[in-house]
């Protein structure tokens, strides 16, 4: 059936078809890529397509059904508008790897077996890392390696939890896996550290920003959503996963409110919109799925716009330290509309797509009894606010004036942002267009007066509230607090708490970070020793001891045999 | 009529035409006849092989004389398998080694060059074709004594003592192996294999039988490297001439882990079966100790040479723990492994081959830049690498997905995740020199412009190479095979 191969399978051989076109010709192949792509995803019937046989094992590269359906799409989407965002750069390093990261993620999404899903899943992570690389500093490239040791480490451990469940159940198939065996935790332990959860999820900050303007978009749609898909896949309804999901939500709040760097501010808000989609996993519902696979779906789009916006600026300034830039909007007026459109998305503004996603999943936490969660998730939504809907827009385009002065953003970015944008308010403002594609039904009416009435609550007070620390001059300039809602919510000492607790954490996490690199180079240095062009075991021995190993060995045999 | 005398026209073809190379004394020539007779070597063991599968185990008596009276040639599943590995990797280097030895190797060598190939060729393939135990001792010198030589001809000056090295080792290896022919032969009066394997058990498993056995063990383990008795190899690996090294990693070793098999499980197998001594806790723990240890000494060599020459060890260690799981699944693996890692380890080799060509030399800092000059020969390195960690789609996979599953099915955890540290060491030392050769700019005052190596390297290098591609992908030969041959040797129905 050559029909029916993967749609993922068109970015990849395109990719690295993209060297042998020039100039204006290779802009339009590249743009053609995800087009093409996105009509052999639609005319992909439900079902098995593309087995290959291959040593026993049946792979299947085409499992097409409405969870596969709605990741493939919006990989495409994603793909398509980072195509555009990029267009301005010349950098064939970047333009290969970016098709090929993004149909190894497609691939992976409509993998049907475990083996076809780690091949893709090793693809992701060595084509993505040519992004990071791609901005070709010393330190970019430090960091490529780490980010690239982590993920190739996900596929091993990955690899490992396939081969034992092969063994043990004879069936490659993807299915539904559970944490009944070592397998199951092998295979959500390599899933967790794509997606990052707490103690995994350090790659995620570290690596995104550093990539370059327009990698860090690329990076931001695929990796995380895909482990997302996989979770929903294999995992869903794995109480633990609340749990994770409601730790992820919470703790990037309090580093996402010391960092500087936006780019990292948004790392670290990604983490906690993907903490919203494994909470809604892990309650397992079919509105819980919905409102994942919802979030997952918005959730790309307005992450990309933020990114982009960032991009934007870091492209036109230089610099994205949140201390150097302020009073944008003069030059970058459009860019800082489209900046406050992802940031109404992202904190779930209603006719904003954030708003009709976040519900679902918010209900569904409700309605399964977790109460403790939920509350987690509550507030997480408010920390979002904070860090992503009032602190970038506000200190990259507004506060003190920095006196910068520049060119609004390049054309195609703006495009690109414009198309992001007209999606997330579309999405808003139509959500039945988004839920008619879901895996489940969707029985959910988000703009009921109780709905609307109660997030407006949340988002007004927490607005005023912010209005009023930025009249009386109480607004910190150098720590932009964590409770700007908070007020509403919870008591005024424990925003200082979180803030406390935010730095102690981090520095206990660099602390053991440096006695862990410290223990590692000794371990490294042990090992050089002996294994080291000098030591014992590399160097030329003479044949006298060589001839005396010889002849222990022939004792040592003799012995156990006649023993 | 022809098709009867196969077998022996195996043997006795390259052996005529090795001295005929010495008399032709023009290089040239030399090439052109050996590189027919090696063809001609891959056509007959091909229509073995391919006998074998049809029609079973072929049996050639020599001279007439019946067996086990006569030397007797007897192609079976497994060594029909090792024919075709030894005679493909000749048919393929010997095209590369015209250019190969002409800027290595002094003019006036090359016709010895090319006698001691074919001679090191015809005791390879004799060793496997054989039947009779003394006589695949006879072969065995053959074959040792023309690679002492071959090495010897590298131009490096330590050569000489990396090839008297291998020739002190060797010989005690062989010397080993023929003791241990010798007690067999005194414990049972036979020497042909099969006939010895019927009639040990009715001697049973007394002192002199067993001492045999550890004489041969340590014998052919001295021979095939197997740690710790493999500090004659990263030396001889290194110090000889580019094309000997591809041709003796893709056959030497693996012809002796062929004798081990033969002996382990023809001969000795029944006896053992019912005396209750397994390979497992002698050989596995060994071969474990060897992945782990040369993958890392691997990491730390400057000498790419070298580092594929300790990952040989490695990689002979994965062998060996299949094999020594003495289960259908890990023969298997082990037999897998043998051919898999032929075509891999002999691509890199060559590929290194055409790096030393045009750069004169394998130190890994004077690689820097060499993806941009050489694109086809450095992206076969980084294919050939990539099947020797063992990424899928690849042969390594492959054998390493049998190895593993062959681990777990014995609940031998330890084993299973030191081959998968394995892989994730050959990951940093195949990635030093990616990195190397493709992220470091070229030292300054390099002229621009490629210094791709000529077609007739490039071919053989990407001949073995996407082998090592294909049966990644299509493995009903090499998987086909192994696993018929390890059902074979364990006697197993199907």
């Amino acid at each position: 059936m050559i029909a029916s191969f993967s749609p993922g399978l068109i970015l990849i051989v395109g990719g690295l078809l993209i060297p042998l076109f020039r100039g204006r010709a290779r802009q339009l192949f590249m743009l053609a890529l995800p087009v093409l792509g996105a009509a052999q995803l639609l005319g992909l019937s439900n079902g098995l397509h593309g087995q290959i046989e291959i040593f026993d094992y049946t792979l299947t590269f085409v499992r097409a059904d409405r969870l596969s359906f709605v990741f493939g799409l919006i990989f495409l989407i994603a793909s398509f508008y980072n195509t555009i965002y990029s267009l301005h750069e010349n950098d064939t390093m970047q333009q290969v790897a970016a098709p090929i990261y993004a149909g190894a993620a497609i691939g992976a999404v409509y993998a049907g077996d475990l083996i076809t899903l780690f091949i893709f899943w090793e693809i992701t992570a060595v084509s993505s890392v040519f992004l990071i690389w791609a901005r070709r500093t010393a330190k970019a490239y430090a960091v490529g390696m780490r980010y690239l040791i982590i993920q190739v480490g996900s596929g091993v451990i990955l690899l490992a939890g396939i081969i034992l469940r092969t063994q043990e159940t004879g069936s490659i198939a993807f299915e539904h896996i559970g944490t009944t065996d070592l397998a199951g935790w092998l295979i959500l332990i390599a899933f967790g550290i794509k997606a990052a959860f707490p103690f995994l999820h350090n790659w995620l900050q570290d690596a995104y920003p550093e990539a370059t303007v327009t990698g860090t978009v690329v990076l931001s749609a695929f990796t995380t959503k895909l482990a997302v898909y996989v979770l929903a896949r294999g995992f869903a309804g794995t109480e633990l996963l609340i749990y994770v999901g409601a730790v992820m939500t919470a703790f990037p709040v309090f580093f996402a409110v010391i960092e500087n760097d936006l780019r990292r501010v948004l790392a670290f808000s990604l983490n906690n919109q993907v903490g919203f989609m494994v909470a809604g996993i892990g309650v397992g519902t079919s509105l819980a799925l919905n409102g994942a696979v919802a979030h997952a779906f918005v959730h790309i789009i307005y992450k990309s716009l933020l990114f982009m916006s960032m991009g934007a600026v870091l492209h036109r300034v230089g610099t994205i330290k949140a201390s150097e830039l302020g009073g944008l909007y003069r030059s970058m007026p459009i860019t800082t509309v489209f900046c406050i459109i992802g940031a109404a998305s992202i904190t779930a503004f209603p006719l904003f797509s954030g708003y009709i996603a976040k519900s679902l999943t918010l209900s569904a936490t409700a309605e399964g009894g977790y109460v403790v969660a939920w509350l987690i998730l509550v507030f997480a939504s408010a920390g979002v606010l904070e860090h992503s809907g009032i602190k970038i827009p506000y200190f990259a385009f507004f506060a003190h004036d920095s006196g910068k002065r520049c060119q609004e953003a390049p054309g195609n970015m703006l495009i690109a942002m414009a198309i992001a944008a007209f999606l997330s308010v579309a999405i808003g403002v139509y959500p039945d267009m988004l839920y008619a594609i879901l895996p489940f039904p969707v029985d959910y009416q988000p703009y009921t007066v109780s709905h609307v009435l109660s997030q407006l609550q949340l988002l007004l007070f927490a607005m005023l509230a912010f209005a009023i620390l930025v009249r009386t001059g109480l607004y910190p300039k150098e720590i932009p607090s964590t409770n700007l809602n908070t007020d509403w919510i919870y008591r005024k000492a424990l925003p200082v708490l979180l803030l406390w607790l935010g730095n102690a954490v981090e520095a206990m996490r660099r602390g053991a970070a440096a006695r862990a690199q410290r223990r590692l180079e000794r371990f490294i240095l042990q090992v050089y020793r002996h294994h080291g062009p000098a030591g014992i075991m590399a160097r030329t021995w003479q044949t006298g001891h060589t001839v005396l190993w010889v002849a222990l060995l022939l004792g040592a045999y003799l012995l156990v045999y006649f023993l | 009529m022809i098709a009867a005398h196969l077998p022996v026209l195996q043997i006795v073809v390259p052996l005529v035409a090795a001295p005929f190379c010495l008399l032709l004394r023009r290089g040239t020539w030399a090439w052109i006849l050996s590189s027919i007779v090696c063809l001609a070597a891959l056509v007959i063991a091909a229509t073995l092989l391919s006998q074998v599968l049809e029609s079973g185990p072929i049996s050639y008596e020599l001279g007439g004389w019946a067996p086990p009276w006569g030397i007797e040639y007897r192609v079976d599943v497994l060594n029909a398998f090792l024919l075709l590995i030894v005679s493909a990797t000749g048919a393929i280097v010997l095209p590369y080694a015209r250019r190969s030895v002409a800027h290595e190797i002094p003019e006036s060598q090359h016709g010895g060059f090319y006698t001691a190939l074919l001679l090191c060729f015809t005791g390879l393939l004799g060793v496997a074709i054989t039947g009779d135990a003394f006589n695949l001792f006879v072969f065995l010198e053959i074959s040792s004594l023309s690679s002492y030589v071959l090495i010897a001809m590298g131009r490096d000056r330590r050569a000489l003592t990396a090839a008297f090295q291998y020739l002190v080792m060797g010989t005690i290896g062989a010397t080993f192996i023929v003791i241990g022919i010798g007690l067999l032969y005194m414990a049972t009066g036979t020497l042909n294999m099969a006939d010895l394997g019927a009639r040990l058990p009715a001697v049973g498993a007394n002192r002199t039988v067993l001492a045999a056995f550890a004489f041969l063990t340590v014998g052919a383990t001295l021979k095939l490297a197997l740690f710790p008795l493999h500090f004659w190899l990263p030396n001889a690996y290194a110090y000889a001439p580019s094309v000997v090294t591809a041709f003796l990693a893709a056959t030497a070793t693996k012809v002796s882990i062929y004798i081990l098999l033969r002996f382990f499980f023809t001969i000795f197998g029944p006896t053992f079966a019912a005396e209750d001594i397994t390979l497992q806790r002698l050989v596995v723990p060994l071969a474990v100790i060897a992945v782990l240890v040369c993958s890392t000494v691997a990491i730390f060599q400057s000498n790419v040479k070298r580092m594929l020459a300790y990952s040989s060890i490695a990689q002979i260690g994965y062998m060996m723990i299949g094999i020594g799981f003495d289960t259908v699944t890990g023969l298997t693996a082990g037999i897998v492994h043998l051919f898999n890692h032929a075509a891999t380890k002999g691509g890199l080799f060559l590929a290194l081959g055409c790096v030393v060509l045009r750069i004169g030399s394998c130190q890994l800092d004077d690689l820097a830049g060499l993806g941009r000059r050489m694109p086809l020969t450095m992206f076969s390195f980084v294919l050939g690498g990539l099947s020797l960690i063992g990424v899928p789609l690849t042969a390594g996979f492959v054998s390493k997905w049998y190895l593993v599953q062959a681990a777990i099915e014995q609940d031998n955890w330890l084993v299973a995740v030191a081959i998968l540290v394995g892989s994730l060491l050959a990951i940093i030392y195949v990635w030093r020199v990616v990195e190397v050769a493709y992220l470091r700019p070229a030292p300054e005052g390099t002229p621009a412009g490629g210094i791709e190596a000529p077609w007739s390297m490039l071919v053989p290098t990407w001949i073995l190479i996407g082998a090592s591609i294909y049966f990644g992908i299509e493995t009903s030969l090499n998987v086909g095979v192994a696993s018929a041959a390890a059902r074979f040797l364990l006697g197993v129905a199907g």
